[in-house]
C-alpha cells in the first residue's frame, strides 16, 4: 500500500498536536486522529497549572522552554491561545514535616533550574494577601503560571489546519496491520512513520506493535467555584502537591491537586470520591479562608497517565523503525508543547534540543518487530 | 440505616412512587427541595396561607395525604447536591447502595443510602431566547406558577404570557384570578395545532373541561390571544417597558414566558445511565423498560424527569417504578393486577399527555429566529454568533461547544441554555441534536456552598495521601 503520509499521529491531546504540528512544519504530510474530539480527554480537562513546584526535578529544564511557550502560544499556534497567565506561585507547609518535605524538594528543583526561594508565611502573605495565616515556609517561584485548558483543542485546531495537518476526530484507532497501515472504521490509512500518543491508552497502542508497556491510571479530581470577586492572585499549593489552586479572570476558582476519584480506561473519569472531595476542599478553604463563602458548581475528572518510574515515555520504540511514543508525562500539561517540539526535531532527523526519554528501561518483553 | 428505597424529588410522581413502595413493606426515603411535597403542579401554598382549593389542590393534598399516612421518611425543604454509589464504583467492584448527600432545611449536612433509586427530578423550564429576555420583569412560565400558587405573588400588573403549551393559560387565568391584568397571551401554537390535539385530548375529559375554563375566563376578561404569534423582543432600559410581537408593541410590566419543558436528566446523566433523543418527550430522557427501569440496575425513572407526559401520568409512573423496583428488590413478590392497573392507566394518561408535550417541544422556527447577537448562555455570555463561530471552527459536540465558548459551564450548568444552543449547534452542523451527545453530568445536582459542606475539621485531620515522587 502507498502511504499517503509521511506521519500519522495517534491521540490528539497536546502531545500528540504539538508533534503533529511540528513535523507538518518541518515539511511533513501528517495526519492526527483521534477516537473522540481534539484535546477532550487530560489535555482539555486538566487544571491548568503551568507550574514548577509540581514538576518532577528532571523536567524542569523541559517544562521551562514550555512554560515560554505557553505565554507566547499564539505567536507559533497560528493565533490559538489558552489565555496563558504568568504569575508567582507558592508552594506553603502549615506543619513541620511539610516544612522538611518543602525545604528538601525546593533544593532538588532549585537544582534543576527552577528559580525557586524559601520565604516565610509574612511575606507569603505579602505575595498573596489570601493566603491563610500559619504557613510556617513557603517555596515561591516567580516563574510560574495558569491557563485555561479546555481551549487548548480550540487553540490547536487552526494553526494544525493552517500547517496542513489532516485532523480526523472520532476515529478511533483498533490496531495496526504492518508497516503502518492503521485500522480504523473509516477505512484503513497509511503512513510511513506512526506516532503513539494516547495518553493512558498508550498501553493498548504499544501493544499493537507487539510491546508491552504498562501504564499506570491516575484519576484526578478537580472542583471548580462559581465566579468570585478577587480571592486569590498566585497559583498556590501545599508542600505535599496535593493542592493546586487559582482563580481566572472570569473569577472562577480551581482546586485540584491529584486526589483520587474513580475510573478506569474504559469507562473514562466516572465518579469523585466522596472522602477525597471533601479532603480536597478543606485543605482549599484551610490554605484559602475566603473560598468558605464560595460555592461550588461543578466536579470532573481526568485520566493522568504513568509509567513505572514516573518518567515520561518519549523516543523511539525500540525495535521499529520509524514508530516513535509520547506520554506519561508528569505535569504533562505544562510541558506538553515542547515534549512535541523535540520528539519532532528527532523524527525529522534533527537533534533534539533537550534528550528525550527513550522506554527501553520501561520495557518488559518485546515480540519481534512487525 | 440503608433504607430499601429512595426517591429523589416530591412531585406527584415521586409522592406516588414512595406512597407505593412503602405501603409495599419497604423502608422508604423521599427527598424533596420545595418546604412541601408536590412538585410544580401540586404545589403546596406555604403555612398559613389560604388559597382557594382548586382542582389541582385537591389531587395534591389527596397525594400528599397518602404519603403522610404511608411511613415512608420525608427530607422535605432539602437540597440535594452529591450523587454516588451505585455503578459509580472502582472497576471489578460491584454496585453499592445508592448514596444522596443533601443539606437540610437548616443547612446541615446529611446522607441517605438506599439500594435502590427512583428519579422523580421533573423538568426545567425552556426558554427559547430572544432580544431582552434576560430583561428583569422577564419570568418564566414556571417560575410564575410558583410566585402564583405558592406565595399569592403576582409577577407584574400588567402581565404578557408567552409560549407554548397548556401552562400559557393556566398562568393566565391565574394571573386574572388574582387580580392582575393579562396584556395579551401569545400562543406559539395555532389553532390547527389545538384543534389537531383535541382527540387525543379526549380521552382525558377532566383536562380539556379544565382548559375550557382557562379559556372562558380570558375571553370573559377581552383578554387578546394572539395565535401562532411569537415574542420579538422585550424592551425596557432596566427593567421590562413593552413587549414586541412583530409590528405589535404591548405595553406591559411583567412577560410571563416558557416554551415547553425539559426534563431533569441530572441525575440519570450522572449515573452514566442511557439516554435517547426524544423530541416529541422533550429532549434527552433515560431509556427507559416497560416498568420504568433505567438501564442502571436498581435505578428508576418516573414522570416529567423521564419525558414529559404530565401531571396526569405522573402518579401511574410513579406506582409502576416503586411496584418493579419492589419486586426486583424481593420485597414484594407479586402485585401483578396492581402493575397492569397502573399500566393501563399509565397509557391512558400518556396519550393525551403526549398531545400536550407535542406541542410543547422545541419549535425549530424560534430558533431559526433568534437574531446572531442575542444572548444563549445568560451564566456566561455566549451568543448565537459565538456559538456559530464555534461550529464554524470545528466545534461538533456539545461538550466541544462547551470546551470552544464556556457555554453551560456557568452555575446553571446548561439547565437553561443546553436546548437553544444544542438546536444552533446542530442547525449550524448540518447534524441532528442527537448527533451532538449531551453534557456529562457531575455532581453537584446544584451549586452547593463550601461552607455547608465543609464541616469543622483540625488541618491534621485531612487525610493526605501520599504525595508524587519528586
Ligand atoms: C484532572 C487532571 C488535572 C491535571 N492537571 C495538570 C496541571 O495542572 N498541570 C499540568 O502540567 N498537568 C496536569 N495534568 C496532566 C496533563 O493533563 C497530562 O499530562 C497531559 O494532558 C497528557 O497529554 P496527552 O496528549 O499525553 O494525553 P491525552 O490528552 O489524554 O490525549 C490522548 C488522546 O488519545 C486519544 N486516543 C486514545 N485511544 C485512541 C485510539 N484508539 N485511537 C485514536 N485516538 C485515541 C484520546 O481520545 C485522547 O484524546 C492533569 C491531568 C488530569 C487528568
Amino acid at each position: 500500500m502507498k502511504a499517503r503520509f509521511d506521519a500519522a499521529v495517534i491521540g490528539a491531546g497536546v502531545m500528540g498536536c504539538a508533534t503533529a504540528l511540528f513535523l507538518a512544519r518541518g515539511g511533513m504530510r501528517v495526519v492526527l486522529l483521534d477516537r473522540g474530539e481534539i484535546c477532550r480527554e487530560a489535555s482539555g480537562v486538566n487544571a491548568g497549572t503551568l507550574t514548577m513546584q509540581m514538576t518532577r526535578a528532571a523536567l524542569i529544564p523541559y517544562a521551562l522552554h514550555a512554560h515560554e511557550m505557553w505565554m507566547n502560544m499564539p505567536a507559533w499556534c497560528a493565533g490559538g491561545d489558552v489565555l496563558a497567565t504568568a504569575c508567582p506561585g507558592l508552594s506553603v507547609a502549615f506543619t513541620d514535616a511539610e516544612a522538611a518535605m518543602l525545604e528538601e524538594r525546593a533544593r532538588i528543583r532549585r537544582e534543576a533550574g527552577a528559580p525557586i526561594e524559601l520565604i516565610d508565611g509574612r511575606a507569603a502573605q505579602v505575595i498573596e494577601p489570601g493566603l491563610a495565616d500559619g504557613v510556617k515556609l513557603a517555596g515561591h517561584c516567580p516563574i510560574d503560571g495558569f491557563a485555561s485548558a479546555y481551549l487548548t483543542g480550540r487553540a490547536f485546531r487552526a494553526a494544525l489546519q493552517e500547517a496542513g495537518v489532516t485532523l480526523m476526530e472520532a476515529i478511533p484507532v483498533r490496531g495496526i496491520d504492518g508497516r503502518f497501515v492503521l485500522d480504523t472504521p473509516a477505512g484503513v490509512i497509511a503512513a510511513q512513520r506512526v506516532v503513539l500518543a494516547g495518553g493512558v491508552w498508550l498501553e493498548d497502542m504499544a501493544a499493537w506493535l507487539g510491546v508491552t508497556l504498562p501504564i499506570k491510571v491516575l484519576i484526578n479530581q478537580l472542583v471548580v467555584t462559581e465566579r468570585l470577586p478577587p480571592v486569590m492572585r498566585t497559583v498556590l499549593g501545599v508542600a505535599s502537591g496535593l493542592l493546586s489552586l487559582k482563580q481566572y479572570a472570569n473569577g472562577t476558582v480551581l482546586i485540584g491537586g491529584g486526589w483520587q476519584g474513580i475510573g478506569d480506561r474504559a469507562r473514562g473519569g466516572l465518579a469523585v470520591r466522596p472522602e477525597n472531595f471533601l479532603g480536597n476542599v478543606r485543605l482549599a478553604a484551610h490554605t484559602v479562608p475566603a473560598l468558605r463563602n464560595a460555592r461550588v458548581v461543578r466536579s470532573w475528572l481526568g485520566l493522568e497517565a504513568e509509567t513505572a518510574d514516573a518518567l515520561p515515555a518519549i523516543g523511539p520504540v525500540p525495535g521499529i523503525d520509524d514508530a516513535w511514543i509520547i506520554g506519561s508525562v508528569h505535569s504533562g500539561y505544562t510541558s506538553g508543547p515542547y515534549m512535541g517540539r523535540i520528539l519532532a526535531q528527532a523524527i525529522l532527523g534533527e537533534a533534539p534540543e533537550l534528550p528525550l526519554f527513550p522506554i527501553n528501561r520501561l520495557l518488559q518483553e518485546r515480540s519481534n518487530a512487525i | 440505616m440503608i433504607f430499601d428505597i429512595a426517591v429523589l424529588g416530591g412531585g406527584p410522581a415521586g409522592m406516588a412512587a414512595a406512597t407505593e413502595a412503602a405501603c409495599g413493606g419497604a423502608r422508604v426515603a423521599l427527598l424533596e427541595e420545595s418546604p412541601a411535597p408536590g412538585g410544580q403542579v401540586y404545589r403546596a401554598p406555604p403555612l398559613g396561607f389560604v388559597t382557594k382549593p382548586d382542582r389541582d389542590r385537591q389531587e395534591g393534598d389527596a397525594l400528599r395525604a397518602a404519603l403522610a399516612a404511608s411511613g415512608a421518611t420525608i427530607h422535605t425543604g432539602c437540597r440535594v447536591w452529591g450523587l454516588g454509589g451505585g455503578p459509580l464504583v472502582p472497576e471489578g467492584q460491584a454496585n453499592t447502595p445508592f448514596s444522596l448527600s443533601a443539606l437540610a432545611a437548616d443547612g446541615a449536612p446529611f446522607t441517605v443510602q438506599a439500594r435502590a433509586l427512583i428519579l422523580c427530578c421533573g423538568t426545567h423550564e425552556r426558554i427559547i431566547p430572544f432580544p431582552g429576555w434576560t430583561l428583569p420583569g422577564v419570568i418564566g412560565l414556571a417560575a410564575a406558577t410558583i410566585l402564583l400558587k405558592a406565595q399569592g405573588v403576582l409577577p407584574g400588573r400588567r402581565v404578557v404570557v408567552a409560549g407554548a403549551g397548556p401552562l400559557l393559560y393556566a398562568v393566565a387565568a391565574k394571573l386574572l384570578t388574582g387580580g392582575a391584568s393579562v396584556a395579551a397571551v401569545v400562543d406559539a401554537a395555532t389553532q390547527v395545532e389545538w384543534l389537531r390535539a383535541l382527540p387525543a385530548l379526549a380521552a382525558r375529559a377532566d383536562l380539556l373541561a379544565q382548559g375550557a375554563v382557562w379559556r372562558a375566563k380570558l375571553l370573559a376578561a377581552r383578554v387578546p390571544i394572539l395565535a401562532g404569534a411569537q415574542v420579538t423582543a422585550a424592551e425596557g432600559d432596566n427593567a421590562l417597558k413593552r413587549v414586541r410581537v412583530g409590528e405589535r408593541i404591548i405595553e406591559a410590566d411583567a412577560l410571563c414566558i416558557g416554551h415547553g419543558l425539559v426534563p431533569a436528566t441530572e441525575a440519570t446523566r450522572t449515573f452514566r445511565a442511557l439516554h435517547v433523543h426524544r423530541p416529541e418527550d422533550g429532549g434527552w430522557v433515560p431509556v427507559l423498560d416497560a416498568h420504568q427501569r433505567t438501564s442502571v440496575p436498581l435505578l428508576y425513572a418516573a414522570g416529567d424527569g423521564a419525558g414529559v407526559r404530565g401531571a396526569a401520568a405522573a402518579p401511574a409512573a410513579g406506582r409502576v417504578a416503586a411496584l418493579t423496583a419492589l419486586q426486583d428488590l424481593g420485597i414484594h413478590a407479586g402485585a401483578p393486577e396492581r402493575l397492569s392497573t397502573e399500566n393501563a392507566a399509565l397509557a391512558r394518561a400518556r396519550r393525551a399527555g403526549a398531545a400536550m408535550a407535542r406541542m410543547m417541544a422545541l419549535r425549530p422556527a424560534m430558533i431559526e429566529a433568534i437574531p446572531p447577537e442575542t444572548i444563549i448562555c445568560r451564566c456566561e455570555g455566549v451568543t448565537r454568533a459565538k456559538i456559530e463561530e464555534a461550529a464554524a471552527a470545528g466545534a461538533g459536540t456539545i461538550n466541544q461547544l462547551k470546551h470552544f465558548t464556556r457555554c453551560g459551564m456557568g452555575p446553571c450548568q446548561g439547565r437553561m441554555c443546553g436546548e437553544a444552543a444544542g438546536a444552533l449547534l446542530a442547525n449550524a452542523r448540518g447534524v441532528s441534536v442527537a448527533d451532538l451527545g449531551f453534557a456529562t453530568g457531575r455532581i453537584p445536582l446544584r451549586p452547593v456552598p463550601m461552607a455547608s459542606i465543609l464541616g469543622d475539621f483540625d488541618y491534621a485531620d485531612i487525610p493526605v495521601p501520599a504525595p508524587a515522587p519528586i
